[in-house]
Parts: C-alpha cells; sequence; structure tokens
C-alpha cells in the first residue's frame, strides 16, 4: 500500500505528534517500507503454523494479590487538562 | 404459529481480589474517585501489566466447579476500541485461548425439574472504569477507581429456553460463586451482570433464529422481564412480515422494556491481537489438584446430600442450599440440636420470618445458629412446649438473654411434666367448673372429645403456658371418664 502525504499529517495530528513539512516526507517513505513488509509477510503460506502468542519462550510470572499501590491522585491528575471533584474531565460522550 | 425462545447469557463476575488483575492498586468498592487508580490501570507510558495469581485461582476454581476443562495454556489478547473510561484504548482479555474451556451447571426449575446448561467457556479480563454524564460544564467525568478490576465472564452455549430458566442459571451461577467465595455477587453494586442474547423460532425448526443480544442486566428480575419483553417483541415483529435485525439493545427497568442501542452495521472491529505485554498464563496438573482439593461442599452437592442424608424434601434442601450463609447456618442449627426435619422448619419458619419482616440478610441474624440449635433441643427434650419456644426465640432475637436457657429459666418457661403437679392443676380445675363437667358428663360421648378442649385451656391457663399439652390431654381425659 502507497502512503501519501495527507496520510502521516492525519496520522500525526490524531496522535497530537508536531511533525514539520520536512519530517512529513521521510515519514511517508520509512511508514511505506514498513507496509511493504506486512505485505511481504502476509505472502507466507502458514497453513499449519499454530499462532504464536509471544516470541519469549517464557511463561507469564504471577504477583501475590496484596494492595501495593498508594493514592497519587494529585500526582497524576497535574498533567490532565481538566479535573473536578477528583474526576477527569473529558469533552461530553454520547452513547 | 408456535414459537421458541432460545437464550445465551455471558455473565460478568467480578472477582473478590484485594488488588487489581494487572496492577497492585485496591479494589475496594466505593472509595474516593481516582484514588485507586495507580499508573498501570491509567495506562500511562511505560507501565508494565503484572498478573494477579489470586485472579488466575479463582477463575481455576469456577472452572473446577462446573466440570469445565481448565487450559494449560491461556493467552491474554487486546480489545481494542475508543472510550474515555478505557485509557490504554484496550482492555485486556482473553478471546482465543480462555483460562476456562467447556464446562455445564445443573439448574432445578420451580416444578423441581433439573436441565443442564452447557458453559462455551469463561475467561479472565480487566473491567473499565466509569462515565459520569452529570453535566460537569457540558463535560463528562471520568473515575477510574474501577478500571483494572478483574472479571471472569462467564458464557453459556445457547441452552435456555424461557425467561425462567435463564432466571434459574444466573442464580446457579451466583450460588457457585458465592459458595466458592470468588465474587461477592452483589448485584446491586455491579458485582455481578449479564448480557443476554435472545432469538426466536418457529417450533421444531432447527436453525437459530436472529439474535438480540440485551446489554447490562443487572438483577434476577430484570432478566426475566427483559427476556419477556423481547421475546414478545420479536414474535410480534415477525408475525407483522417484518425481520429482526442483529443488534444490541439496552433494558429499561423502569418502561419495563428495551431498545435498540446500535445495528451489526454499527458494529465495532475490536482487532484482537495477543498482548505482547503479558505471557502466556501455563498451569500445571500438580497446581489444578491442589485447587481441586480445597474446593468447597458445592450448591448442587449439598442439596443432594440435605435430600439423601438428612431425610428433607426436594423443596426444603434446595431452599436451605441456595445461599452458603443460609446452608451454613441450617448444618449449625443440626449440628446443635441434632434433628434435620426440626432444624429445617426453624431456619425456614420463625427465623426466616422474622429477617424477612426486618429485611435483615441471615449473615446479621440477631439470633445465632447455636443459640436456635439450643432452643430447638429444649423443644426436643420436652424442656418446654412449642408455643414457649416461640416466646423464648422471640426473647433471642431481641436480646433479653444470651441462650435459650438463660430465657426459659429467667421467664420461667420451663414445661411441667411432674405429672403430680398437671394432676393438681387439673383436680383444681375441675373442682371450678361444676357446670362444664355436668354438660360434659350429659354429652354424647363422640361430642367429648371437643369439649375437652375447654379443660385443657383452663388447666394450660394455671400453668402460664408451661404445662405439656399432650400430658395435661390425656390425664383430663382419664379424670373426667372417671367421673362419669
Amino acid at each position: 500500500m502507497a502512503l501519501e502525504d495527507s496520510h502521516v499529517r492525519r496520522a500525526a495530528h490524531l496522535a497530537r505528534i508536531a511533525v514539520s513539512d520536512d519530517q512529513a516526507s521521510g515519514f511517508v517513505e520509512d511508514l511505506s517500507r514498513i507496509l511493504d513488509m506486512v505485505d511481504q509477510l502476509q505472502g507466507v503460506d502458514t497453513d499449519g503454523v499454530a499462532p504464536l502468542a509471544h516470541p519469549l519462550d517464557a511463561t507469564q510470572r504471577l504477583r501475590a494479590d496484596e494492595v501495593t499501590e498508594t493514592n497519587q491522585r494529585d500526582t497524576f491528575q497535574r498533567c490532565a487538562p481538566a479535573v473536578e471533584n477528583g474526576l477527569y474531565l473529558v469533552p461530553r460522550v454520547v452513547e | 404459529m408456535q414459537w421458541e425462545t432460545v437464550i445465551g447469557l455471558e455473565v460478568h463476575v467480578q472477582l473478590a481480589t484485594h488488588s487489581k488483575i494487572f496492577s497492585g492498586a485496591s479494589t475496594a468498592f466505593g472509595a474516593e474517585p481516582n484514588s485507586q487508580a495507580c499508573a498501570v490501570d491509567l495506562g500511562l507510558p511505560g507501565v508494565l501489566p503484572v498478573l494477579n495469581e489470586q485472579a488466575v485461582a479463582m477463575a481455576v476454581q469456577f472452572g473446577l466447579a462446573v466440570h469445565a476443562d481448565i487450559a494449560e495454556v491461556s493467552v491474554f489478547d487486546r480489545k481494542n476500541y475508543f472510550y474515555p473510561d478505557l485509557p490504554k484504548g484496550y482492555q485486556t482479555s482473553q478471546m482465543y485461548h480462555p483460562i476456562v474451556g467447556p464446562g455445564e451447571v445443573e439448574i432445578t426449575l420451580d416444578d423441581d425439574t433439573t436441565h443442564r446448561i452447557r458453559i462455551h467457556h469463561a475467561h479472565l479480563e480487566e473491567d473499565a472504569g466509569k462515565s459520569l454524564h452529570e453535566d460537569f460544564h457540558g463535560m463528562t467525568g471520568i473515575d477510574l477507581n474501577r478500571a483494572g478490576t478483574p472479571l471472569l465472564e462467564i458464557v453459556s452455549e445457547p441452552d435456555m429456553r424461557s425467561a425462567k430458566e435463564a432466571a434459574a442459571y444466573l442464580k446457579a451461577i451466583h450460588s457457585i460463586v458465592t459458595y466458592l467465595g470468588i465474587s461477592d455477587g452483589n448485584m446491586a453494586e455491579g458485582s455481578m451482570r449479564c448480557d443476554v442474547n435472545v432469538s426466536v423460532r418457529p417450533k421444531g425448526q432447527e436453525a437459530f433464529g436472529t439474535r438480540a443480544e440485551i446489554k447490562n442486566v443487572n438483577s434476577f428480575r430484570f432478566v426475566e422481564r427483559a427476556i419477556a419483553f423481547e421475546v414478545e417483541r420479536q414474535i410480534e415483529l415477525i408475525e407483522d412480515g417484518g425481520k429482526v435485525v442483529q443488534e444490541t439493545r439496552l433494558f429499561d427497568p423502569e418502561r419495563d422494556e428495551t431498545r435498540s442501542m446500535r445495528t451489526k452495521e454499527e458494529a465495532n472491529d475490536y482487532r484482537y491481537f495477543p498482548c505482547p505485554d503479558l505471557l502466556p498464563v501455563v498451569l500445571d496438573q500438580a497446581y489444578l489438584d491442589h485447587l481441586r482439593s480445597q474446593l468447597p461442599e458445592l450448591p448442587a452437592e449439598k442439596r443432594e446430600r440435605f435430600q439423601q442424608a438428612l431425610g428433607l424434601s426436594a423443596y426444603d434442601a434446595s431452599v436451605l442450599s441456595a445461599s452458603r450463609d443460609m446452608a451454613e447456618y441450617f448444618e449449625e442449627v443440626h449440628r446443635v440440636c441434632g434433628d434435620a426435619k426440626q432444624a429445617a422448619n426453624w431456619v425456614q419458619g420463625e427465623l426466616s420470618g422474622a429477617l424477612n419482616r426486618e429485611n435483615l440478610s441471615i449473615a446479621n441474624s440477631p439470633v445465632t445458629a447455636g443459640q436456635l440449635g439450643e432452643l430447638v433441643q429444649r423443644v426436643l427434650d420436652d424442656t418446654i412446649n412449642g408455643k414457649a419456644a416461640k416466646e423464648v426465640f422471640q426473647g433471642l432475637w431481641h436480646g433479653e438473654g444470651t441462650s435459650a436457657d438463660a430465657i426459659i429459666e429467667a421467664k420461667g418457661l420451663k414445661q411441667v411434666t411432674d405429672t403430680g403437679a398437671i394432676e393438681a392443676m387439673i383436680d383444681q380445675v375441675i373442682a371450678d367448673s361444676p357446670a362444664q363437667v355436668a354438660q360434659y358428663c350429659d354429652a354424647e360421648p363422640e361430642k367429648r372429645g371437643k369439649m375437652i378442649g375447654y379443660f385443657v385451656g383452663q388447666v394450660m391457663k394455671a400453668s402460664r403456658g408451661t404445662a405439656n399439652p399432650q400430658q395435661v390431654n390425656g390425664l383430663l381425659k382419664e379424670k373426667l371418664d372417671a367421673l362419669l
């Protein structure tokens, strides 16, 4: 799939990442190469191959069921754009 | 046309862990907003989830209780969707390799018939936060305390054929999880909620009809009502020449109806993929065997034992085994008094009546099982009669004494079984009632049986209710008949 300049600008906008005009053309090339690689992967015949859940040959470690976190609400909410009564405020959600 | 209803349930059970499924934040209910949402729950950059061993153990216990296959290897997947109460942008869940495989639950209906409902699978996942849509200057408030709370989602096969069966299934699941102690089962606080899949088909038809999914039904009663409404709606729609569309609907308990939320066309593509932050969970046989050995006696087994070993009726056995609190209370009363039938009568009669009147749960009963057991024992060994026993029960209920014996003593309720004492009271009553005695003697023999009631009443009154009624009856008859 060929990426265009507008795709990159839109993705950058959605991700809230500042991308200059110079950088944008470079990203078009880099991201297109990634997509080419995905195309290449999709060409491989994987019939009869079990899906791989994780590349590491290890199993999940479990933790004891203990409360180890303390209330750090004030710290976390310092980077939130709007808070009130301890709640994070977001643009109104309509179902 | 005759229609058949087909129902499947997805039940979300909040697991009773102290901390969250992937973080060490507390899961306690009712805390200040966002005071229990840590960096992992907030999805801040650079955090990693670590799985709670207790959540895994609880899921496995449930699986063992419903005779399910437990997956040797289970995998967490990311379910991607965008909503502000899901700050990570995905819910960590199990799509392709759930921890609990196929199992089954037995349900009992009011008419004492039993049905097996198959469980398709059960998987572990995290809960999302809560959106508060009250007006915050045109904005929505987000509380992330619930984000990351462990849930077990139990998915049934479409094996239920009526609203009653669905409610019975939900009750059976509730009873299993509370017996296991893996959830408090509090539906009002959202510890258990369910999504209901409903479709109808002409009776005899093999293929399923198109189903609607009713979201977030949170009481046993609402499940029945939501299904009743939805079945009616679908049948009417089809009979009027319409077609059921596959959609998500919401039950509105106030208007007693379901409403469309979104149709399949708008349905989300969740882009599931294995979570790279979590490794496969591998469980070995020794671990499963250990958990199996720790399982408590479950409701179905208890019901069976109450009937077989204790000789209770099917109804008594099912009422007394419905909740773990009720079953444990009953068993303690039985242990102390030694008579299952009497214990069952007192728990379901006097005790349940008093609890209902004051809207108390059996766990908060002012009369302990030990106290009630002792009271029943005193009836069985003839220390008190039935009437006095009710008075003693009231005394215990209102805290007038700490034991049945203390109240019997304090109120002088001890039954008089001394024949000499009862005879003296009878002689007195006969001497005081010449007119009634004359009537008795003149009456037809078959009418005397009824007439003796007056004398029994007088003797019981003279004894302030403490005389043994059977003894009074027998002795009175002897003495009166001697006067004929």
